[in-house]
């Protein structure tokens, strides 16, 4: 029941994006979710101005009473720092460290799943059997024998998560390329001497966005949260820098005296990976739609 | 000449009272809607008929009609979004619309019952069938399990499905299509229900399996008086079950009557451009082309407001036609016969062509050497038994095929799935690897080049057009970035002169140059099949395969492709493999047909040859099974026993021998047939001599 | 039917030799290394070497490797040099109580799973099944610490009414099961949403299967309709995943332990971790993946029980 609409020339790249974003209107939970990150995004590119204090400043009278106050809203952690601004700050080391460790993961998981799914056969199973190889670790085992090995940093806590994410990505992209390497759009390019890499490229991964957008969102949260847990066991960034996971684990232990401490990081975490899942939700609903 | 058979039968049909006494079914002025976001959606908007008991009542149309809507309107089965938004449906004298769940519950499955188009996906995979059998007798009789057990045992036999007792235990997956469709109208039986609602129930399965599910069917209305709604876009599968016809389009009932009346004196305008389109008794491309309904089925919400055939009708008559609804009037002499058009009294009598008016054009004799010629071609799968079995099994696709076609002509290649037709096609592209013979394409030996291997000029050589129009486009590329790569990849030019290609090919394929913006899902099934023709064009290619190009296209659209196909063939004068399983199309555009059968070429020849005795026995019983649009072709039926073989268990001998309705012995069985061949270049694979093949009555086609 | 089971055996033994090589390899492949880190960062390099000579260290990898394998196999797991003792003292205690955290969850989040899912599932788009969508959402989108400090908060701290660390000792205030309470619910609030709307998503996808319009046409009640029909198709595509949960489990042990203090498996391999006691963690490590692969055979199993087509292929 598509009418066919005579469109005007294809508009550019800002404009379709905006239309896009445009449709997610549609979907009331998108929307909670775009705000969310859209929230927690801004705050992260604007943290300089937004927050009030330097997030390792040690404020001794605050330690005497480090619950909320006009001077620190939320009060100030353990060292007499202000919660505020570390959470703040805590979001520029999230939305630094996730996004590009999905994006790495994305980039090794579609090119292998595409190889995998194009060219079957041998090369098709040495990855797959990779890949289940890296699938039956409990990924905790994993994140433990890296940063046990390599000790804790940013770098090291993105190759963890690139190195666990990317083969479930080559499942997915791996699927999807053995459905559509079928499609006899792909026998036609063969037949007009396509090379492997345009058929890859230009015709099997265009339509594989869709669940891959989706997918990718939602991987965004998974990320926040195993940035968290990393953190939370004291596995993650090396102290003193600000990070939400972290702030939970150095104040956890006065948890009954002082609540808060644990309570805003546990919450700024929290918000910002429902957003990611309620965003992927609502692209899934709408994509669905057409 | 204007009416001349019509007499004006005002108000009531006179002959109604008369025919029938109980009415089973009433459908008095019904609409459908669904409610979708952009508001509601009147898909059937008021559609009235009456369907008496033990009658058979056929609704044809194309896709987009709302036959399945009224059908399933009828079970009152709408989904969460669809509902009865106007008029009633009385069953059996009851208002279906105001029955209560547990009512509907109570006649759904035991009064009424329904055949459904997809038999794989209607049984639940993880029941075996005899439980779902059961379920009947036991949730509408209070039948105990033995009861029921034995009444489902009943059923299967009746439906003759061999050795019912094996087949109670099987589940779903472990039967044919053919199979599961008889365990669907055994479990639609089984309460002896009064109406059966039969949507598509043989579309997508093989003809000859048709051929025997119709006959089956037809055979058990009449032993259990059953009434049944029987709805097909093929009118030839309409002709054979059913007693009246209704034509639907664009929601609109707009000619319905019997069948035999329909047929000889079709009224309406719609009625006669779905037979026209169908290719006719001995028409041929070379004598008549294909007459298409121009333009498509419109949007719902974009139909006319006067009628709604209007904007594709060839008898128009702008204002009478356009300006408000047309009511429904009677026709014919027996006044069971109504149209809804204005005109219909003033149209010429609509002539059927006969084989009389058809005169046989000579055929084009080809010259020279020919352009493809495949010599003892086998394509085998290795089937690997796995870690610990070792060894594993081939499986023969493609099983030693000689053919040859002449430079300019077509050559139709004839069979059932599992034939191995699409795995040759496959071979030719480079897609695939032959594992033994030869594929000679002008000279070249190109059956074991992979297409990656092939150099520019046999890429450019050989071009496809695929069977699936959505599939045969990528969704993510416009229209125009689709042609223009095909022809600087195959002709190696500028971007810029390739737009003016792009431009140049639109128009061959008769579509408007502002199709190259478009992406494919703005495109309906036919527009996307004339680009993918017009991407085969585009290396001007000497060879164009055409994989059912068709076969998932409506009647109408199917014969402008068809047309165009003909008509971009003889203007290239490019060669044609052509794979169908349709005879007719076959029989209209091809100059040689070879019919294929696990694999092998039961029978070639010229078109007029193989379409005439002597038959392949295979040839024959393809033929007799073809559901003839016209109730007065009347024709022996064959019904062969038993499914395809799956191609793991070839029979050693003739591969048609476990099916054969002409099988003379074990000889058939265990040596391959050798080849018969006439002078004229004719060839038929079987043990009957050609002489007592020749001793059948000629199918008419 | 036979060889696809003997298939994923070998298969199995495959993935535990290559998991156990990668084991052994991340920790192991450096020799030097080994015992810098028994003897800590002041130790000179002529210690480092001794040790090294002592331990057997500078044999080559392969040898190392397989005796490692057969003590291994054979049940001697090496000794802790967190606890002082063998790792065999210690691992089994651990492991007793996180099977009690472990299977007490599990236990409710396939029960709970499947009755969510399908309550959603089986009428897609009511209020029902919004409201039970955006709250699995949301809820799997909660960190364990996360939820611990909300739980903990409003429990522990605001109503008292259970304790914020699981030591597993009845002689204090808190009886064992109340100690249980928010730990399981902890790990079940993380993992339940994901599986419900696993499990959704497949009854969705049942509802509109033509075979389930067959039923109703059948004349079959809304009730039998869900019962007979749906409810084992709807199944199948789950049961991978919800076994595969026992996966998650096992990170999610490691989280739930820190948070409370619990005395299992879990924290026992973070404390090992940290301390860099590769013994433990090695121990651990196979363990743990052994559990994971085992499930994936049982789910094998249980997938082509319940599907015909792959019984009878």
């Amino acid at each position: 029941m598509t009418a066919t609409i005579a469109r005007p020339a294809r508009p550019n790249f800002a404009r379709r994006t905006w239309m896009r974003v445009r449709l997610l209107k549609e979907s009331p939970i998108g929307m909670v979710g775009a705000f969310l990150v859209a929230f927690w995004v801004l705050v992260a590119v604007f943290a300089p101005w937004i927050a009030p204090h330097d997030p390792n400043e040690s404020n001794m009278d605050a330690l005497i009473d480090p619950t909320p106050t006009a001077v620190n809203w939320l009060g100030t952690d353990n060292q007499g720092r202000d919660i505020l601004s570390r959470i703040v700050w805590g979001s520029r080391t999230v939305l630094a460290v996730a996004p590009l460790a999905v994006l790495i993961a994305y980039t090794l998981g579609c090119l292998l799943g595409l190889i995998a799914g194009y060219y079957r056969g041998w090369i098709d199973q040495v990855i797959n059997r990779i890949s289940d190889i890296i699938l039956s670790f409990p990924a905790i085992i994993l994140y433990i024998i890296v940063i046990m090995r390599l000790g804790p940093s940013a770098m090291n806590v993105i190759m963890a998560v690139v190195f666990i994410a990317t083969p479930q990505i080559v499942r997915i992209v791996r699927g999807m390329t053995l459905e559509l390497r079928e499609q006899d759009y792909v026998s036609a390019a063969k037949m007009r001497g396509e090379t492997a890499f345009y058929i890859m490229l230009t015709e099997i991964l265009p339509n594989a966005r869709g669940p891959l957008i989706v997918d990718a969102c939602l991987r965004m949260g998974y990320t926040t949260i195993t940035i968290g847990v990393l953190g939370f066991l004291g596995l993650g960034l090396p102290p003193p820098d600000p990070d939400w996971g972290g702030m939970v684990k150095d104040t956890y232990a006065m948890m009954t005296i002082y609540p808060h401490m644990s309570l805003f990081p546990a919450i700024a975490i929290s918000s910002l990976v429902v957003g990611f899942s309620l965003l992927a939700d609502g692209i899934r609903e709408i994509s669905l739609r057409d | 000449m204007t009416g001349s058979a019509a007499r004006t039968v005002p108000g009531t049909p006179p002959g109604l009272k008369l025919v029938k006494p109980k009415p089973i079914l009433e459908l008095r002025n019904v609409g459908i809607s669904y409610m979708v976001r952009a508001g509601e959606l009147k898909v059937v908007p008021n559609v009235s008929l009456t369907l008496h008991e033990g009658e058979a009542l056929g609704l044809v149309g194309e896709s987009g009609c709302g036959k399945s809507t009224l059908a399933y309107a009828i079970m009152r089965y709408l989904g969460g979004s669809g509902r009865l938004s106007g008029g009633q449906i009385l069953f059996e004298g009851r208002d279906m619309g105001k029955m209560s769940d547990a009512e509907l519950r109570s006649i759904r499955g035991s009064r009424m019952a329904m055949v459904y188009q997809d038999p794989m996906s209607s049984l639940n995979p993880t029941i075996s069938i005899g439980r779902q059998l059961m379920e009947v007798p036991i949730v509408h009789s209070g039948a105990t399990e033995a009861e029921a057990r034995a009444r489902a045992l009943t059923m299967l036999a009746e439906v003759k499905l061999p050795d019912p007792e094996t087949l109670f235990d099987r589940y779903p997956h472990q039967l044919s299509g053919g199979q599961q469709q008889r365990v669907v109208i055994a479990m639609a039986l089984m309460a002896e229900p009064s109406l059966l609602v039969m949507d598509e129930p043989t579309t997508g399965l093989d003809v000859t399996v048709e051929a025997a599910v119709l006959d089956l069917v037809a055979t058990l209305r009449r032993k259990h008086n059953t009434a049944i709604v029987f709805i097909s876009h093929n009118l030839g599968t309409v002709v054979r079950i059913c007693d009246r016809i209704g034509v639907m389009y664009a929601g609109e009932l707009v000619e319905e009557g019997p069948i035999t009346e329909v047929f000889r004196d079709p009224s309406h305008p719609y009625t006669r451009g779905l037979l026209n389109a169908i290719p006719s008794l001995n028409a041929d491309k070379r004598n008549s082309p294909l007459t298409a309904i121009p333009g498509q089925v419109p949007p719902i919400l974009a139909r006319p407001k006067g009628c709604v055939f209007a904007p594709r009708c060839i008898y128009v008559e702008p204002g009478r036609c356009t300006a408000r609804p047309i009511e429904t009037q009677f026709y014919g002499e027996t006044g069971l016969h109504r149209v809804k058009c204005v005109r219909t009294r003033e149209l010429p009598r609509h002539a059927r062509p006969t084989a009389a008016n058809a005169n046989q054009a000579p055929q084009a004799e080809e010259t020279g050497r020919p352009m493809l010629q495949i010599g003892g071609l086998e394509k085998a799968y290795h089937q690997s038994a796995g870690m610990f079995g070792g060894g594993g099994y081939e499986v023969h696709a493609v099983d030693g095929i000689d053919l040859e076609a002449g430079r300019g002509t077509t050559l139709a290649i004839v069979g059932e799935s599992g034939c191995g037709k699409s795995t040759f096609a496959k071979v030719l592209t480079g897609i695939e690897q032959s594992t033994g013979g030869t594929v000679q394409l002008g000279g070249t030996e190109i059956g074991k080049t992979p297409v990656e291997a092939r150099d520019a000029g046999t890429k450019r050589a050989i071009q496809m057009v695929f069977q699936n129009p959505d599939s045969t486009l990528n969704p993510s590329h416009s229209i125009g970035y689709v042609l223009s790569r095909a022809i600087r990849k195959l002709r190696g030019i500028s971007a810029r002169a390739a737009r003016d290609e792009t431009e140049a090919l639109l128009k061959t394929v008769n579509l408007p140059t502002e199709f190259a913006n478009r992406k494919p899902r703005q495109l309906s099934g036919g527009q996307k099949q004339r680009v993918a023709i017009a991407r085969a064009l585009a290396g001007e290619p000497e060879l164009i395969l055409a994989d059912e190009p068709v076969s998932a296209l409506d009647v109408s659209v199917q014969a402008a492709i068809i047309n165009l196909l003909v008509d971009i063939q003889q203007k290239r004068g490019s060669t044609m493999l052509f794979i169908s399983h349709d005879l007719s199309v076959v029989r209209y555009l091809a100059d040689h047909v070879a019919v294929m059968y696990l694999g092998k070429v039961m029978e070639f020849g010229k078109v007029r040859d193989v379409f005439a005795p002597p038959y392949h026995p295979y040839t024959e019983a393809l033929m007799s099974a073809v559901p003839i649009a016209d109730p007065d072709v009347k024709r022996e039926r064959i019904i062969l026993e038993g499914a395809i073989p799956s191609p793991t268990e070839r029979p050693k001998g003739c591969p048609f021998a476990t099916r054969c309705h002409r099988k003379i012995g074990p000889i058939c069985d265990e040596q391959v047939p050798p080849e018969q061949r006439t002078e004229g270049g004719h060839r038929i694979a079987c043990h009957i001599p050609l002489e007592e093949l020749k001793a059948v009555e000629r199918f008419a086609f | 039917m036979l060889a696809f089971l003997g298939k994923r055996f070998l298969s199995l033994i495959f993935t535990m030799l290559a998991v156990s090589a990668l084991v052994f390899a991340a920790f192991e492949f450096t020799p030097g290394q080994v015992a810098r880190k028994v003897l800590g960062p002041f130790a000179t390099q002529d210690q480092v070497d001794q040790l090294t000579e002592r331990m057997g260290l500078n044999r080559p990898v392969y040898e190392r490797y397989w005796e490692w394998l057969t003590n291994t196999a054979s049940g001697n797991l090496g000794t802790s040099t967190l606890y002082k003792t063998e790792v065999n003292n210690i691992i089994w205690d651990r492991l007793g109580n996180t099977l009690i955290l472990a299977a007490v969850a599990f236990a409710i989040i396939v029960v709970a799973s499947i009755f969510f899912g399908i309550a959603a599932g089986m009428r897609e788009g009511s209020k029902l099944d919004r409201a039970i969508s955006v709250a699995s959402i949301v809820t799997t989108s909660v960190p364990e610490f996360a939820s611990g400090v909300f739980l903990a908060s409003i429990f522990v701290i605001w109503l008292g009414v259970l304790p914020g660390t699981s030591p597993l000792e009845s002689s204090g205030q808190w009886s064992i099961a109340a100690q249980l309470v928010l730990p399981v619910s902890v790990m079940v609030l993380y993992d339940l949403g994901y599986v419900v709307r696993m499990v959704r998503a497949s009854m969705v996808e049942v509802m509109t299967k033509p075979y389930i319009r067959t039923a109703i046409l059948k004349g079959l009640s809304f009730r039998q309709v869900i019962l007979k029909h749906a409810l084992r198709n709807a199944m199948i595509a789950p049961f991978t995943v919800i076994l595969l949960q026992i996966n998650y489990l096992i990170t999610g042990v490691v989280v739930v332990e820190a948070v409370f203090a619990y005395p299992g498996f879990g924290r026992m391999l973070l404390e090992a971790a940290l301390a860099q006691d590769i013994a433990t963690v090695e121990a651990a490590s196979l363990f743990a993946v052994f559990v994971t692969v085992t499930t994936q055979i049982v789910g094998d199993l249980g997938y082509m029980y319940l599907n015909p087509r792959i019984r009878f292929a």
